[in-house]
């Protein structure tokens, strides 16, 4: 065989490996994450009830003292708030702006506002965080009372970085539409309101869920800005100016303060599984949500 | 009329929208930079950083961050390349290519602390490096792979399908095609993509906090011996970058200054990534023109 072919089949045998270990990569994560995280209900007993819907949580009680006890309840409750009030804030605002750039006013909104998006999308999350820490902790303290640290700080700091997410992929569902539906539309003597609202929208229904999901997604795995600006601590918060903590947070702050194989450190782990099925079952609703927009 | 009101309001309710993006974006840098530049200086982005006294700079910061950055795409660079070749050129529809964008998807929707988290338990612990700047590296490739796949996949398909078929007609093999004709002609959009997922990279600091670590040892600039402990090249090293660095001031400083510290190195952070993301937009457009005398 000569060379020249030798190097065909092994080039394409490259890429083969190359692409398989994409897949062998995400399998394995999902393996050791879960190994680790299902040891709090295999090795250390603690019933999956107990962690899912107990908010009793007093990880180093020592035994006989009835502990330790790992309620995450507190925890899930926090990331869940937390991030469906982001994305409260977030869709309406991201669909906005999308309409905006591709109807409204597009050779503006191309020029501007789209670098502009682009531009709030590379900034890291970190600096999000320092951002709340610094600026919008102190005027919650001061005009809202309260220590300002709270789940009104963490989710104007998450609404604001999951709002890149929604613009783009919302402009994108929006801009692939067929340009007849519009001029049909607006033949028939629509407006360009009734037009936006009747049938730009709703055709564009899938694409818009697919871009509030993403932005629900990201809002949910959120770890370091979140955590700077919540307070962390462990209750679930009774009002908007409460402190409160997330799965995330959690997972962050402890990890480094426990020690492997305990019951705590195992908890953390199972914390971080629970993130994982989370951001599977966002990628599940995505793809249903596709499929429908795809037959219809 | 009544219809017509309507159409006001909204449009009103557009531009309010739009313009309250714009606000928070100019109010996010203005308040970043004004200040972040009244921090920084050349002692600040050199000298090390102080435990407990005023007066420390990011130097080590600043260099951990890049050589992290380094590090991360010369392992996820050639396998994003590739895994995007196969699945632009070879996959076709393929159990094995839907398998594969299966993975990406969910790969891009992982939080990255539950990278870190995967990393510490693979790169860090299994390997037994212990917290170290190739453990980040292998975290951050993790996290990196699915972007750079779907850049390489989608540069790859950009390029004109004629160029290829001539290429073949003329007796090349699919493999000479693709390194001659199809990344010759996907170079800058491959570019472009690269430098912006190197941004993310760059900023990226929750999969790093259990796997490179939030501590630098004291480092020695003049030693180049990568085997030295306190060698900055030594890849089996613990390593902050500046985005961990910002992350742990603010969480755990003791310093008397983490405002100015933090204040100085999130403009630093921010410059940088603003940096990729404005050059390779600059650099894809420049090497455009330049490769194909438009």
């Amino acid at each position: 065989m000569n060379w020249k072919f030798f190097c065909d089949r092994a080039g394409r045998g490259l890429t083969l490996f190359c692409a398989a270990l994409v897949i062998v990569l995400t399998v394995s994560i999902i393996y050791f994450i879960s190994s680790k995280g299902l040891a709090t209900f295999f090795t250390n007993g603690i019933s999956l009830r107990e962690f899912l819907l107990s908010d009793q949580w007093a990880p180093d009680r020592a035994a006989v003292d009835g502990g330790p006890l790992v309620g995450a309840k507190a925890f899930i409750a926090g990331s869940v708030l937390v991030s469906l009030l982001a994305v409260g804030v977030s869709a309406p605002l991201g669909i906005i702006v999308a309409v905006f750039i591709v109807e409204i006013a597009p050779g503006w909104g191309q020029r501007v506002l789209q670098p502009a998006v682009e531009l709030l999308a590379g900034i890291p999350s970190v600096v999000y965080g320092y951002i709340g820490l610094s600026l919008l902790v102190p005027l919650i303290r001061t005009y809202l009372g309260g220590g300002g640290f709270s789940l009104l700080a963490g989710f104007l700091v998450l609404s604001v970085m999951i709002l890149p997410t929604i613009i783009s992929v919302s402009t994108d569902s929006i801009r692939a539409l067929p340009v007849e539906w519009k001029h049909a539309s607006y033949a028939l003597g629509s407006t360009r309101w009734q037009t936006i609202r009747m049938v730009l929208v709703p055709a564009a229904r899938s694409g818009l869920i697919t871009a509030v999901v993403l932005g629900m997604a990201r809002a949910f795995g959120e770890a370091l800005a979140v955590q700077m600006v919540i307070g962390n601590t462990r209750e679930i918060p009774t009002s908007i100016l409460s402190p409160m903590m997330t799965l995330t947070s959690a997972i962050t702050m402890d990890m480094g303060a426990t020690v492997m194989g305990t019951t705590w450190n195992n908890a953390l782990w199972s914390m971080g599984l629970l993130l994982l099925l989370m951001s599977l079952c966002f990628i599940l609703i995505i793809r249903v949500v596709v499929r429908r927009g795809a037959v219809q | 009329m009544n219809a017509r009101a309507r159409d006001r309001a909204a449009t009103i309710m557009f531009w309010v929208g739009a313009g309250l993006v714009l606000l928070i974006l100019g109010t996010l840098i203005g308040y970043i930079f004004y200040h972040g530049l009244k921090s920084i200086d050349w002692r600040f982005i050199t000298s090390p950083p102080q435990s407990i006294r005023a007066g420390g700079g990011i130097g080590p910061q600043i260099f951990n961050s890049f050589y992290i950055l380094i590090l991360t795409m010369a392992i996820s660079i050639p396998i994003g390349l590739l895994a995007g070749i196969y699945l632009a050129e070879y996959a076709g529809r393929s159990r094995l290519a839907e398998a594969v964008r299966v993975a990406i998807e969910t790969l891009t929707s992982l939080p990255s602390i539950v990278v870190g988290l995967f990393g510490l338990l693979v790169f860090v612990n299994a390997t037994g490096w212990g917290y170290s700047l190739m453990s980040g590296a292998l975290a951050l490739t993790v996290f990196n792979l699915p972007f750079l796949v779907r850049v390489s996949e989608e540069s790859i398909r950009g390029v004109t399908r004629e160029l290829a078929e001539g290429s073949l007609a003329l007796g090349a093999t699919h493999w000479q095609t693709i390194w001659r004709i199809i990344i010759p002609g996907a170079f800058p959009s491959l570019i472009t993509g690269i430098i912006i997922t190197s941004g993310r990279v760059f900023g990226e600091a929750a999969a790093l906090l259990y796997t490179a670590g939030m501590s630098s040892p004291a480092l020695d600039f003049s030693n180049w011996n990568i085997f030295s402990p306190d060698s900055p090249l030594n890849p089996f090293r613990p390593a902050e970058t500046l985005a961990v660095h910002i992350w742990k001031v603010n969480s755990e400083g003791i310093i008397p200054d983490v405002r100015r510290v933090a204040d100085g190195s999130a403009a630093m952070l921010v410059m940088v990534v603003l940096a990729f993301n404005f050059g390779a937009r600059w650099l894809g457009r420049y090497i455009h023109r330049r490769l194909t005398a438009a």
